[in-house]
């Protein structure tokens, strides 16, 4: 298991490396140009802060009132049967509903239980290999009119269930 | 969606507070997690931007057009009743490989049109075709291999190696791609 370390270490400065030397050999002003993709990113993030203040706000809120223990409460005997973390299920549900509000979620874990704890680093790894899927269902099915989507939901939620899973076994194994 | 989901959370966070008697956690919550919002966009601002101005490079310098042409072999055998020089092609290379680099902004348009161009295709206007079916699984499936914003999320949150969630990440994204892949493939032989 020591390559999946390795893989983490090692695949952003190969990325960044990569695509410094293509744009060298094509010759473009790779400064100029990542100056003006950083100021792209940099507009970016400061059109996400009030969607950010407004849902964490909101899930601080959820936080507070004990409402999100209560729910993991609830889930308990079921995650325990699974072994699954009771502290992860409402941000597992929330996955496929909403990006932004599981995003929420996970901020609030992360100062809650810390990014380092185990529910911390599950939470990380489920949420990279996970969409939501009833949102991107309703706008790319909406934009073409579609009724009937067959086997799409079962297929996104299979996928997203073997993520899950695949996502609490390694996280077992690795840091478990 | 987020217009009912918003409200929801904070109606049910102010009912169980007033049954918890938390209402002045609700309190600090509310102001600390709004003042936290701003810290967490600074970090943000600084990865966020260093990754999109990595990426621009990637775009400019024909990086990005290249990838989609060698994706192409993979992408026909996804969908084979879409032709070969067909829009629709087009459109669902860019949204895979925006997905693959998590370049979202990117993903989404080309995603919609993709879909346009496969109604185009679809013969029951109503009902999604399987190449419909495959494009939205495969894309629900999660095909980001470096997620940057969680990266940055767990570096503000004082992580001791924010970055090591990229090798496990690859690994389940990779897992939850080839279920995906295969039940829409099962799905198309069994009608």
């Amino acid at each position: 298991m020591k390559i999946v370390t390795l893989i983490s270490d090692l695949i952003m400065p190969l990325t960044i490396i990569y695509i410094l030397s293509y744009g060298y050999s094509k010759k473009i002003n790779v400064y100029e140009t990542f100056i003006e993709g950083a100021n792209d990113g940099f507009k970016t993030v400061l059109e996400i802060l009030p969607t950010l203040i407004g849902l964490m706000m909101a899930i601080g809120i959820l936080r507070g009132s004990g409402a999100l223990n209560l729910l993991s409460l609830l889930c308990e005997p079921f995650a325990n049967l699974i072994g699954f973390p009771k502290e992860a299920v409402p941000i597992t549900l929330m996955r496929l509903v909403s990006s932004s509000a599981s995003t929420g979620i996970l901020l609030d874990l992360f100062k809650t239980y810390g990014p380092d704890s185990f529910v911390g680093r599950f939470v990380s790894v489920m949420m990279s290999c996970t969409e939501t899927v009833f949102y991107t269902m309703s706008v790319y099915f909406l934009s073409v009119k579609i009724t009937k989507t067959r086997y799409t939901l079962s297929g996104a939620l299979i996928a997203n269930f073997a993520g899950v899973f695949a996502a609490l076994l390694l996280s077992k194994y690795l840091w478990g | 969606m987020l217009n009912f989901l918003w409200g929801a959370m904070i109606f049910i966070g102010i009912v169980v507070a007033a049954f918890t008697g938390n209402m002045s956690e609700v309190t600090n919550q509310a102001i600390n997690s709004s003042k936290e919002a701003v810290t967490l966009s600074i970090t943000m601002l600084g990865i966020m931007s260093m990754w999109t101005g990595i990426m621009k490079i990637g775009e400019k310098s024909g990086l990005i057009k290249e990838m989609s042409v060698k994706l192409q072999p993979f992408l026909s055998w996804l969908f084979p009743t879409v032709p070969k020089n067909h829009k629709a092609m087009e459109y669902i290379s860019t949204n895979v490989i925006a997905n693959i680099l998590g370049l979202g902004w990117a993903a989404t348009p080309a995603g919609i049109n993709a879909m346009k161009e496969l109604q185009k295709l679809n013969k029951n206007k109503q009902v999604a075709s399987n190449a419909m079916c495959m494009f939205m699984i495969f894309n629900m499936s999660s095909l980001q291999l470096i997620s940057i914003n969680i990266i940055a999320y767990r570096s503000q949150y004082n992580s001791q190696n924010p970055s090591e969630i990229i090798g496990p990440g690859l690994v389940t994204t990779l897992i939850s791609t080839l279920v995906a892949v295969f039940y829409a493939k099962l799905r198309e032989i069994k009608k």
